[in-house]
């Protein structure tokens, strides 16, 4: 019976408790939290388990209401999705015990919207992850994306604008997706993705269909802010509460990253739309100028969050590379990355929610080596999310971008390659400016004075609580045990993902 | 492996895992540095003991095998105890622990800060250079690599002087953009051959590559490891790094760091491409062009620094093009003089540095010209200066000889007069600027350091015992490490030629 039903568990857990937190939250706001946080932990075991079930014996499909597919919405959980469920909920779970104090923090009266919103978002992921209906996937799409400028307008003074310009360019990249599904069923009678599969074939020759799939990459793109769709999302990052960047950066542009996926390479056919129109060709050059663009704009920010936001850009232009190879070691790459790069940047956005909350500001310049004094733990795990995200083995950076120049030489892209090694340089320049600056006593200019020696000065102990430590090491640990399980990974899970048609 | 056969064993893995191990125990002692000097000890005594377990049978052709687990598709993280790995984890564990109560002389003498985070990097270098030593394929080598990249930083940018950070960016600058270059050679090689595996003698594969590809490949190799052998134009972070402390000089600008460069250069020489390769596409001469070049110039320079470390670095980057130079001239002695090269430098060069910190310790100098009289102060310390110097410049019967002298007869053997005439001048130019050193300090005097005497025994009593070794060891080249069969057996192995 739970088997049966395992697609709609997870967005079910999730969008219950979203619902019913602002009814007892009227009356008792400190349940929202413990709601919340059930609700993330019922949900792990369950995606778990439907990662197991379906590597065990694959695919797991539920008819909604009965109806049968294409008439009815199908939801089908194989193991791209199943997998990226798993990933959603464990990330989701770390971020939000270590949201618990920056909430109460960073914007304590409106702790019971801010659950709520977190957990429609989650619903919207999961749902985004597990439907088999292009339509039904739209639908899902609003509710994570109207969460998510919910959540992004909770922050700081500027967030409302942030939020008001992530609102105008999220509804064009919706609506862009709409627009290109319209154009789609109009040619083929169809939602259904599994259906569209074997449809598209015989009609992929009409420039309707062409000009559909374009219109729905466009919007994706501007979801997953793909180069150079990206503009809404440094503000969106940067602006808003800790608590949400730290759940936004990993997870949100990862689900628009599936959903680029899912109907370049399981809905339509790669290798026979590139014959018709280069589109996985583009995407892998205009990703590749959005490793270089994020990079070299990451390298000029003040501002650690801003710094992540714009490193999330290059990082989203490596998964976007690794698609556009179109072959299985490319695929294999990105799909690796997508995970590396959400236990990456979650560990690096709550390493910023913790210097926010214990120093009140992120600013690179106002960082100095105190820090490494005051809260060790903290940048302990920052320097290993650095380490990771510049790919140094044996972390787990090292090998989404090992698969990714596999792939790369294998379709002989030797710009491709070029750039995801300079992308790697650029990530140690900018990463090892706040890591320098943070253990190295070094003013550029002035002299090294007393203090620079460090040992005579005794620094308080400003370290992170607990509950905001812990997740933070665990992402940290996570990027260390990763690396070398990677090829367990790749064999096991992300090998059953790889589309029959690359 | 021609003739050779792998049994499993976890030594190879324990060997690179008990400094490692070390690590989180030193730095739970930070309070009481006595206990947490005994953790560096019994580490380095204990790698050194596991190090040697695996010699018995290196020598016997039986080779100790761990095999982990996969990390990429065909590739296992393998650890493989084979005569060259065991050639390389001797040199460097065994100086470890010279090095080691040297370290806590040196650093308890000058007072130092962040004495933990000191002897924490440096187990975890330990550890590292056991990995590059003992990784079976090319992967596991560029993990190891990396990770030393990595360990190293913190010792480079030790005193925290702009000074010292200034020479840490350089480093990472130079190693991490080596570090990129050698994945991408790695990538290749992995789509072109279908393998990363080392195997004496090359991979029959290359050969079917085409000239550009393999040309293409081997430079970039070559570039990818060439920045740790400060290969020229590669080599300007080493004489900047010498900011680092004067034991991380010693053991890591000397030994480990700089050896797991040449150490790479010889893996992928010997063991990537093979004789036979670098033979027909001509690339042997290449290396022996570059090393050459390197040979000359780094000596030349080594004249004009009067920082007697600084002096010493440029020093280090000639002598390890030596064993690029043994490398590329493909023959039998040619090889067994690069690969002695690589512990006897080591003996030699940790010596001089070891008693440029007993200087700068205990005499508070740096300066070259500033050392006139030292010798009648501190006669052991010069004394063992000045034996180094006289191996170094090839001087029988210290070490350095040995080496030169098959580096000599490899040249012969391959009918290179040039590589003969560059190793001549190469001994004239370092007797030309080891010379002056010992001169001011035994001969011209001065009242600078009368009222101090010899360093302390932490400090002396290494330097001497790591002088006594280079002299041993160019008396009897064999002795108790069996160096020399096991380089005879690495060259006999790599260039297919049977033991005579």
């Amino acid at each position: 019976m739970i088997e049966a039903n395992l697609p709609l568990l997870v967005p079910l857990a999730f969008l219950i408790p979203a619902l019913l937190i602002p009814l007892i939250g009227v009356r008792a706001p400190g349940a929202a939290y413990p709601l919340a946080l059930a609700a993330v932990l019922a949900s792990i075991p369950i995606a778990g388990f439907g990662l197991f079930r379906v590597i065990e014996s694959g695919p797991v499909t539920y008819t909604l209401g009965g109806w049968e597919a294409p008439i009815g919405i199908e939801l089908v959980l194989d193991p791209l999705a199943s997998f990226l469920t798993l990933v959603v909920t464990v990330v989701s779970c770390l971020v939000l015990i270590h949201a618990r104090h920056v909430a109460s923090v960073e914007h304590p009266d409106k702790r019971v919207p801010y659950y709520s919103l977190v957990l429609l978002l989650l619903a919207g992921f999961c749902g985004i992850l597990s439907t088999g209906d292009l339509f039904n996937l739209y639908v899902f799409l609003e509710i994570s994306s109207l969460a998510g400028y919910g959540l992004v307008a909770i922050g700081d003074k500027r967030s409302p604008v942030s939020a008001y310009r992530y609102l105008i360019l999220g509804s064009v990249g919706t609506g862009f997706y709409l627009l290109g599904i319209g154009f789609i069923y109009v040619m083929s009678g169809s939602l259904n993705m599994a259906d569209l599969a074997r449809i598209l074939p015989h009609i992929l020759d009409q420039p309707a269909v062409l000009a559909g799939l374009i219109l729905m990459v466009t919007g994706i793109g501007l979801k997953m802010a793909l180069f150079p769709l990206h503009f809404w999302l440094p503000d969106a990052y940067s602006s808003a509460s800790s608590a949400t960047s730290a759940l936004l950066a990993p997870l949100g542009t990862k689900v628009g990253a599936y959903i680029l996926i899912r109907v370049l390479f399981f809905v339509f056919d790669p290798a026979a739309v590139e014959q018709r129109a280069p589109i996985a060709s583009a995407i892998a050059w205009l990703s590749a100028g959005g490793v270089l663009y994020g990079s070299l704009m990451a390298l000029a920010q003040q501002e650690l969050k801003r710094m992540l936001a714009y490193s999330s850009i290059a990082q989203i232009g490596y998964i976007g590379l690794g698609l556009g190879m179109a072959n299985p070691l490319g695929f294999t790459g990105a799909v690796l990355h997508i995970l590396n790069h959400a236990l990456m940047k979650a560990a690096l956005f709550l390493v910023a929610g913790n210097l926010r909350v214990q120093l009140g500001h992120s600013n690179i310049a106002a960082m100095d080596h105190r820090l490494s004094r005051q809260m060790p733990w903290s940048m302990a795990a920052f320097t290993v999310g650095a380490l990771s995200m510049i790919g140094l083995p044996p972390t787990a950076g090292f090998f989404s971008k090992w698969y990714l120049v596999l792939g790369g030489i294998q379709g002989s892209y030797w710009v491709f390659v070029a750039v995801i090694l300079m992308g790697g340089l650029l990530n140690a320049v900018y990463f090892f400016r706040v890591v320098e600056r943070v253990y190295l006593p070094f003013r550029r200019g002035l002299p090294d004075n007393g203090a620079a020696n460090g040992g005579a000065e005794v620094v308080e102990s400003r370290e992170a609580r607990f509950s905001m430590l812990a997740p933070t090491l665990i992402l940290a640990g996570a990027l260390l045990a990763l690396g070398l399980a990677s090829s367990f990974l790749v064999n096991r899970v992300i090998h059953l993902m790889v589309p029959a048609g690359l | 492996m021609n003739d050779l056969s792998t049994f499993p064993s976890a030594v190879p893995l324990l060997a690179i895992l008990v400094s490692a191990a070390s690590v989180p125990l030193i730095g739970m002692s930070a309070r009481r540095p006595n206990l947490r000097e005994f953790w560096t000890l019994l580490a380095a005594g204990a790698k050194f003991a596991l190090v040697l377990s695996l010699l018995p049978s290196a020598l016997a052709d039986q080779v100790a095998e761990t095999r982990l687990f996969q990390i990429s598709p065909g590739v296992d993280l393998t650890l493989r105890a084979d005569p060259f790995g065991v050639f390389f984890a001797l040199i460097a564990s065994g100086l470890w622990i010279l090095t080691s109560f040297y370290s806590i002389g040196y650093v308890r003498g000058l007072k130092e800060k962040h004495q933990t985070r000191y002897f924490a990097s440096f187990a975890l270098c330990l550890s590292a250079t056991l990995g590059v030593a003992f990784a079976a394929n090319l992967l596991t080598f560029v993990i190891f690599f990396e990770v030393l990249t990595i360990a190293t930083y913190p010792l480079v940018i030790h005193k925290q002087s702009p000074e010292a950070i200034a020479a840490g960016r350089k480093y990472l600058a130079f190693t991490l953009t080596a570090g990129v270059v050698l994945v991408a050679a790695m990538a290749a090689t992995l789509q072109l051959t279908g393998t990363l595996e080392f195997q004496a003698g090359g991979l029959s594969a290359f050969q079917d590559l085409s000239p550009v590809e393999v040309k293409v490949l081997f430079g970039m190799f070559l570039a990818g490891v060439g920045v740790k052998a400060a290969i020229m134009p590669l080599h300007a972070w080493l004489p900047a790094a010498m900011a680092a402390p004067t034991p991380v000089s010693a053991l890591l600008h000397a030994v480990a760091v700089v050896k797991s460069g040449v150490f790479g250069v010889v893996r992928v020489a010997g063991f990537l491409f093979g004789p036979e390769t670098l033979g027909r596409f001509g690339l042997g001469e290449v290396m022996l062009w570059l090393g050459g070049a390197t040979i000359l110039l780094a000596s030349c320079l080594a004249f004009a620094e009067d920082n007697l470390k600084r002096r010493l670095a440029y020093s280090t980057v000639g002598h390890l093009s030596y064993v690029v130079l043994g490398a590329g001239l493909l023959s039998p002695s040619g090889l067994i003089g690069g690969l002695l090269h690589i512990a006897n430098h080591a003996t030699m060069k940790i010596v001089l540095f070891f008693c440029a910190g007993a200087i700068y310790v205990h005499a508070h100098k740096e300066k070259i010209n500033e050392l006139d009289g030292i010798g009648r102060a501190m006669p052991w310390t010069m004394g063992a200066f000045a034996l180094a110097s006289l191996g170094l410049a090839g001087v029988p019967p210290v070490n350095g000889f040995v080496s030169k002298w098959y580096l000599g007869q490899g040249a012969m053997e391959a009918g290179s007069l040039a590589v003969v005439a560059i190793l001549l001048i190469s001994g004239l130019l370092n007797a030309g600027y080891f010379a002056p050193i010992v001169y001011r300090a035994f001969f011209k005097r001065s009242d600078n350091f009368n009222s101090i005497g010899e360093a302390s025994a932490w400090m002396v009593v290494p330097l001497i015992l790591a002088a006594a070794l280079s002299a041993l060891l160019g008396l009897m080249p064999d002795l108790f490490f069996h160096f020399f069969t096991l380089a005879q057996r690495i060259s006999a192995q790599v260039l297919e030629v049977s033991i005579p």
